[in-house]
């Protein structure tokens, strides 16, 4: 037998990936054992009780108040992209054509919200929103109304605050996006003779087009999931899909019917984000560009 | 300057309320913490700080803030070695599964927490984690991770790991050349890094509100079951006092960031 002698640079290569492998591998682990692996147990536990059943999946697609709750779950995400989408695009704008000192105010305004908790935002919510809240109160004493509105433990109260909740998340792709657009675009369309809004028309709007589609699938996608708000502000009559799972598991104790909605939850959200992938880099959805 | 353009007035007004309507909640906490009234006034009728004492006051709160403080300490302490030795070695390594890796452990941003939540409770009830001080903060450490990998990356983006050779070459070993070298640059971003995972395990309620109980529930898990039933001024005191703590946690992470790293 002949022994090659190893070659030192392969050696010293196969060391070095070795080492980075070892120092990957204790956040790997967390991650495989705490996310991987309870996904994992979900997507098994829908199929799978003393024998392979397709029984959980057959009651989320056709009974009544499974398919009620996906559909109200998208019809909310999608009024609060297209409402976060309408709110958030001005204030992009406006930041993108200020002077830096005046945008770093307006980006510091929006990530203002995002930094407190989403519970805290949510009894701040309730205060101003509820019968004898802030708004209520206001109004009466304007004489506006006579009878407090309900304007919370509906659909309503639940959009308005998932609205701010989400919308810095529309801002800020929207604004990175906006940056990039050069300012001599708009100055070219305006020597050639077109109107400011025709130069927004033609030239920027499809230009921050890639921002808007950022934006949107990331305040639709978290909106998906929504737990916290709809619980506490839809006053139990907005049922989101989140809602849905935890009933199942913590009332009546359905594990597989809460597994199978969750699985279907997060293969919903996979393909958007995969359909998402074709048309921009889910690098910028995330965040990270 | 041109003078401004009808067009650009509606920009002005509709920024000017979209602004207001996402600081307003923010603002609204405090007075109603500080107010003596049972009921939400506005304006408060007089000026009282009775929510604070009952806070202070109350052994079960007190309790569920020295979870959340332990279990937000420890997080960071978890989390933010093991992010940074990931991001390190994302950074620096050639291998193709790198790639793979990074998106695996940016996953907790991507499944919707309540799945996640559900599917650890699951795992949780099978090996006795339920309602345990480890288990909070395992979970935690997992939401956390992301947020120093991402931070720590950044960092690394702007360092030149040429400078790390040099120091080899000159005789360190690997790891004392990381810590003279490699780390005094990144430090800022390690530190905005584990500042955010504590956020991260102060703010989280979802996965705490399955998975903890007894003596080990959270600040959040509380708050959460008792907004659910009433509107007890005490939580806008408590509110008040975790938003002061987030913007200050906040100031220090901007602050660090902005001198390099």
């Amino acid at each position: 037998m002949t022994t090659s002698v190893p070659d030192p640079s392969l050696k010293h290569q196969r060391r070095e990936h070795a080492l980075m492998l070892a120092l990957v591998s204790p956040a790997l682990l967390v991650i495989l054992a705490l996310i991987v692996l309870p996904v994992g147990w979900l997507a098994w536990q829908s199929i799978y009780h003393d024998g392979f059943t397709l029984e959980n999946y057959r009651r989320v697609f056709t009974e009544d108040v499974y398919w009620r709750s996906f559909a109200l779950t998208f019809e909310i995400s999608l009024a609060v992209t297209v409402i976060a989408l309408l709110l958030g695009y001005p204030v992009a704008y406006l930041a993108n054509s200020v002077p830096k000192g005046w945008s770093i105010l307006i980006l510091s305004l929006v990530v203002l919200p995002f930094w407190t908790s989403v519970l805290v935002r949510a009894y701040a919510w309730l205060a101003l929103l509820q019968r004898t809240g802030v708004i209520n109160q206001f109004l009466r004493y304007l004489d506006v109304i006579s009878e407090p509105l309900a304007l919370v433990h509906n659909t309503f109260g639940t959009v308005v605050a998932t609205v701010h909740i989400l919308l810095p998340f529309m801002v800020l792709p929207l604004y990175a996006t906006m940056q990039k657009i050069p300012g001599d675009l708009m100055q070219a369309g305006a020597s050639l003779g077109a109107s400011p809004s025709l130069t927004f028309m033609r030239v920027f709007l499809p230009l921050s087009l890639p921002g808007v589609l950022a934006g949107c699938t990331m305040v639709f996608v978290l909106c998906l999931g929504f737990y916290i708000t709809p619980e506490l502000l839809g006053g139990g009559r907005t049922v989101m899909v989140s809602m849905l799972v935890s009933r199942n598991v913590e009332l009546y104790n359905q594990f597989g019917a809460a597994s199978a909605v969750a699985v279907v939850l997060l293969l919903s959200v996979l393909a958007i984000f995969f359909v998402v992938s074709r048309f921009i880099s889910l690098d910028r959805v995330l965040g990270q560009k | 300057m041109m003078r401004a353009s009808p067009a650009r007035i509606v920009l002005y007004v509709i920024s000017a309320l979209v602004l207001v309507y996402l600081i307003l909640p923010v603002l609204i906490i405090a007075p109603i913490s500080f107010s003596s009234a049972r009921f939400l006034t506005f304006p408060p009728p007089s000026f009282s700080l009775r929510w604070y004492q009952q806070y202070f006051s109350n052994p079960a709160w007190m309790q569920a803030t020295r979870v959340t403080l332990t279990v937000a300490l420890l997080t960071v302490v978890i989390a933010t070695p093991l992010g940074v030795a990931a991001a390190y070695a994302i950074s620096q390594s050639k291998l193709r599964i790198m790639r793979l890796i990074h998106m695996a452990l940016l996953l907790p941003l991507v499944v919707p927490i309540i799945i996640t939540a559900v599917g650890i409770f699951f795992v949780y009830a099978r090996v006795g984690l339920v309602a345990t001080m480890p288990g909070l903060v395992l979970a935690n450490v997992m939401l956390g991770l992301p947020y120093v990998v991402i931070s720590v990356l950044a960092g690394l983006q702007s360092f030149d790991p040429a400078q790390e050779m040099v120091a080899r070459s000159l005789g360190m070993n690997r790891l004392r050349s990381f810590f003279a070298v490699t780390l005094p640059q990144i430090k800022s971003s390690v530190v905005a890094g584990g500042i955010f995972a504590f956020i991260s395990a102060m703010d989280e309620t979802i996965v705490a509100l399955f998975i903890s109980g007894g003596q080990y529930q959270p600040l959040t898990k509380r708050m959460f079951t008792a907004l659910r039933d009433e509107i007890d001024p005490t939580i806008a005191a408590i509110s008040t006092l975790m938003t002061a703590a987030s913007f200050m946690l906040v100031l220090l992470a901007s602050t660090r960031q902005k001198r390099g790293g």
